[in-house]
């Protein structure tokens, strides 16, 4: 019987070996994402190029940037003594000089807090409806709109009382006629505030104004322009449109046939036209539908119309969170005995706005955007209107990436801003488990 | 349990106008149809009480007065003898032209950047990040005067090409040149040509209907070809392979009737301080349409993005275990599932780009609103007129546009049994 082999048997383990260079940190992560493959490779090589080659050549005109300087040529000089013969810079001193001009128009200068104090009054009114954390101010969110009209244009200060009050007495009314029917409440409101407005709110306001001047001077809308005017056009348009598309987009949906044609009517007319023409019709044809002899103001008509041209889109865009709906819903709601508009706002609008929300924030955004095409009615926007402003001074003429970029990335921020803040509010409405 | 029994009739009473669900749509349908006609009454009257105390009567024979203007850019016949209509009709044509090159390039650019931003390479997907969000948070506007600004601020003076040792170069072999006030193109000719075709309002090239016409009866028969190797394969199992006649049935019959035609290109040349030959194309037309395209494209390549991401991956996955490589896999699999979702709002993204073509104006693109909502108007003074004129024109546009698209939505629809 022949002794048993020896067995082998590792009394302890190799110790693990590295990975290949290929697999593990900077490597591993550069064969991934940028060198898979020889084409993914020549893209990666050829992108990387065209970066580090835009840089090279924009970077000594940012780097050669003055500052403060009176005119183009003075700014020109200074690059050309500090740089050298043939040396080309940025000259942000346009910005700096112009500053007001871009963030006021030709508002009066000694009135400059009354929008700076309106612009901050709005951040702090907009601070309830963003974040949940401050919903005690949402009576400020209400009210502000009123103070902000005061503010911006001035007169006299009864005016927000008047304008609020005709709210109070559609409010009155609504409670008087709701037990009747939320839409005859409605309606009753809104005619109760509008012959409050156009009938009674004047002498109101004479009246008061007789017992306490409290005044501000008058600033003609034809003085505002820049950032001033697009956030005026663009924070009220947003406001306004958001009810009234969440109103087109029920009625688009409606049982009542004539209300259903109706808003079908309006949102696809809407649709379809251009946003200039309809300014053109606010700046050429509106005075036309009024009564003879009606002024009204430009802004106020350029304001009217870019609020239905955003209402149409955000009625669609409300229309597609509502067709996401399941049935079930409407007929829970149905089998609650709530009533039609008890179930829009208890049970489908919830729903169907937080469905929307990237949809309405998207018109939102172009809103915002949009309100550069005043200009085509000869208000002063912040892109081309107060830029050919500048530039139609001798000293500045010439002008034209400063300007372009200056605005330009504001716009960027604000419209970045409110793309970001959607995927936050998205995040947080999350309810689901996906 | 207890069945319903017959629903009571107790007869029509005035008070279920307001407490009955079944009558009550009526009143408020009643209320707001006067409520309507009230408020358009009021604004019919009030117009016409505004247009007789003006002593204007709204009428549209301004249309067949002389016009008077010259137009920068147009693609008919036109001079400032022609009519108000011949100088719409002309910016007519104009809005669409744009509208037209910059649908197919935005389309182009933005497919392409949808599909890069989906690249597992790093460097590629972020710079298309980068593109679209910089591109789509700041205005159209911005774009084209930036481009214009481009156009005319960046490039030489055409007298720059003058002279044996000139400061400026043209590119592509002598064939082109960018100036400040125009890009000087070949333009294409015929030794043989057939003429025109008189259209009452407008003349169209017989040559280029023939090479229409030609390149539309060879994919007619390359369809037909595939059809019939479908068939082939459907029977035997084998495609018989036909690359090679698609190839030939669309190059082959345009390239031979160019060569009937005498097709030749007539260079743009330096005489005195101008270009003279060739085609001399404003570079407000270039800037709108490169403006009007990086913009659409960015709002297409989100879609296309979103369209590709809406394809669940076990269908990639499911086509990987089959064995199909990666290109058919997006060309047989992907892509069909994916334009369900994409064509819809493409077509609304078209649209969009024809209505944002009226930006125009910023550039002096001479486009529908600068030629009878600019400058018409400001002559006659007929705003109504020339505004709802310019509205219904553009509704009958988009109606067009969105009856197109959903006739080719109808056909790429997934075919649910």
């Amino acid at each position: 019987m022949s002794q048993a082999p020896e067995a082998f048997c590792r009394s302890e383990m190799l110790p693990p070996r590295e990975p290949p260079l290929s697999q593990r940190g900077a490597w591993k992560w550069l064969h991934e994402n940028m060198f898979s493959s020889i084409p993914s490779g020549a893209i990666s090589v050829l992108g990387t190029g065209l970066v580090i080659w835009l840089v090279v050549q924009l970077y000594p005109w940012f780097a050669h940037s003055v500052w403060t300087a009176n005119s183009l040529n003075e700014c020109r000089a200074i690059i050309t003594k500090t740089w050298g013969e043939g040396a080309d810079g940025a000259c942000w001193a346009v910005i700096h000089e112009r500053w007001n001009q871009y963030l006021y128009g030709f508002y009066p200068s000694d009135a400059y807090w009354r929008p700076d104090l309106a612009f901050l009054l709005m951040l702090v009114s907009l601070l309830p409806v963003l974040f949940a954390r401050f919903r005690k101010l949402i009576w400020f969110s209400a009210i502000f709109p009123a103070i902000g009209y005061w503010l911006i244009w001035g007169g006299s200060f009864w005016v927000i009382p008047a304008i609020l009050a005709g709210f109070a007495v559609g409010g009155l009314a609504y409670r008087l006629t709701a037990r009747l029917s939320a839409a005859v409440g409605l309606a009753a409101a809104a005619l109760v505030a509008v012959l409050w407005w156009l009938f009674l709110a004047a002498p109101a306001i004479g009246l008061l104004d007789s017992v306490a001047p409290l005044k501000l001077e008058f600033v003609e809308s034809r003085n505002l322009g820049g950032f001033l005017l697009s956030f005026i056009i663009g924070f009220c348009a947003i406001t306004f449109s958001l009810p009234l598309g969440i109103l087109l987009s029920l009625g688009r949906r409606s049982d009542l046939p004539i209300i259903k044609t109706s808003c079908v009517l309006f949102i696809e007319f809407i649709r379809g036209v251009p946003l200039i023409t309809l300014l053109f019709t606010a700046s050429f044809l509106l005075a036309y539908f009024l009564p003879p002899g009606t002024t009204f103001d430009l802004v106020l008509r350029v304001v009217i119309m870019v609020t239905f041209f955003a209402a149409a889109y955000i009625a669609e865009v409300i229309r597609g969170g509502l067709a996401a709906i399941p049935r079930g819903q409407f007929e829970a709601s149905d089998s609650l005995g709530l009533t039609y508009w008890q179930a829009q706002r208890l049970i489908v609008m919830p729903q169907a706005l937080k469905i929307s929300i990237p949809g309405i924030v998207g018109v939102f955004i172009g809103l915002f955007k949009d309100t550069t095409l005043v200009i085509f009615v000869a208000l002063l926007d912040p892109l081309k209107g107060i830029t050919d402003a500048v530039r139609g001074n001798a000293s500045w003429n010439g002008i034209y990436w400063e300007p372009y970029i200056f605005s330009g990335t504001i716009f960027f921020v604000f419209c970045f801003g409110m793309s970001r803040y959607a995927m936050y509010l998205e995040r947080k409405l999350k309810t689901d488990h996906h | 349990m207890s069945l319903a029994e017959k629903r009571p009739d107790s007869g029509f009473r005035l008070s279920k106008l307001i407490y009955d669900s079944q009558y009550r749509g009526y009143t408020i349908q009643f209320l707001f149809l006067c409520a309507l006609a009230l408020l358009i009454g009021w604004l019919v009257d009030n117009a016409y009480m505004n247009l007789a105390k003006l002593g204007i009567t709204p009428n549209f024979s301004f249309l067949t007065n002389r016009a008077g203007y010259d137009i920068s850019f147009k693609l008919i016949h036109y001079t400032n003898d022609s009519t108000h209509g011949r100088a719409a009709l002309v910016g007519l044509i104009n809005t669409l032209f744009v509208s037209f090159l910059g649908c197919i390039a935005a389309t182009v650019l933005g497919v392409v950047v949808g599909v890069l931003r989906l690249s597992k390479n790093w460097v590629i997907a972020r710079l298309m990040t980068i593109y679209v969000e910089v591109v789509r948070n700041v205005p159209l506007l911005l774009w084209l005067l930036v481009i214009f600004a481009v156009f005319t601020e960046a490039t030489p003076a055409p007298r720059d090409f003058r002279g044996a040792n000139p400061s400026a170069h043209m590119w592509l072999w002598n064939s082109m040149a960018v100036t400040n006030r125009y890009v000087a193109l070949p333009a294409p000719e015929f030794f043989r040509s057939l003429g025109n075709i008189d259209l009452v309002v407008f003349k169209v090239s017989l040559d280029l209907l023939a090479l229409v016409a030609v390149v539309v009866l060879g994919g007619l028969a390359d369809r037909a070809l595939r059809n019939h190797a479908a068939r082939v394969q459907e029977a035997t199992g084998r495609r018989p392979t036909t690359w090679w006649a698609t190839v030939l049935l669309y190059f082959g019959p345009p390239i031979a009737l160019l060569a009937i035609l005498g097709f030749h290109f007539d260079y743009p040349k330096m005489t005195g301080f101008n270009f003279t030959g060739g085609m001399l194309a404003p570079n407000s037309l270039f800037a709108l349409w490169f403006g009007l395209t990086i913009y659409t494209a960015v709002y297409i390549a989100e879609i296309v993005r979103a369209g590709i991401l809406a394809v669940s991956k076990g269908q990639t996955e499911a086509a990987y275990a089959l064995g199909l490589r990666p290109g058919r896999t997006m060309r047989l699999v992907v892509l069909p599932q994916a334009l369900r979702v994409i064509v819809p709002p493409m077509i609304s993204q078209f649209l969009n780009l024809t209505k944002n073509s009226t930006l125009a104006a910023a550039v002096s693109y001479p486009d529908l609103g600068a030629t009878l909502g600019g400058v018409t108007l400001n002559q006659t003074g007929r705003a109504l007129e020339s505004i709802l004129l310019m509205m219904v024109t553009y509704l009958i546009i988009s109606l067009l546009i969105s009856i197109a698209m959903n006739l080719f939505n109808r056909r790429v629809r997934l075919k649910e049994r």
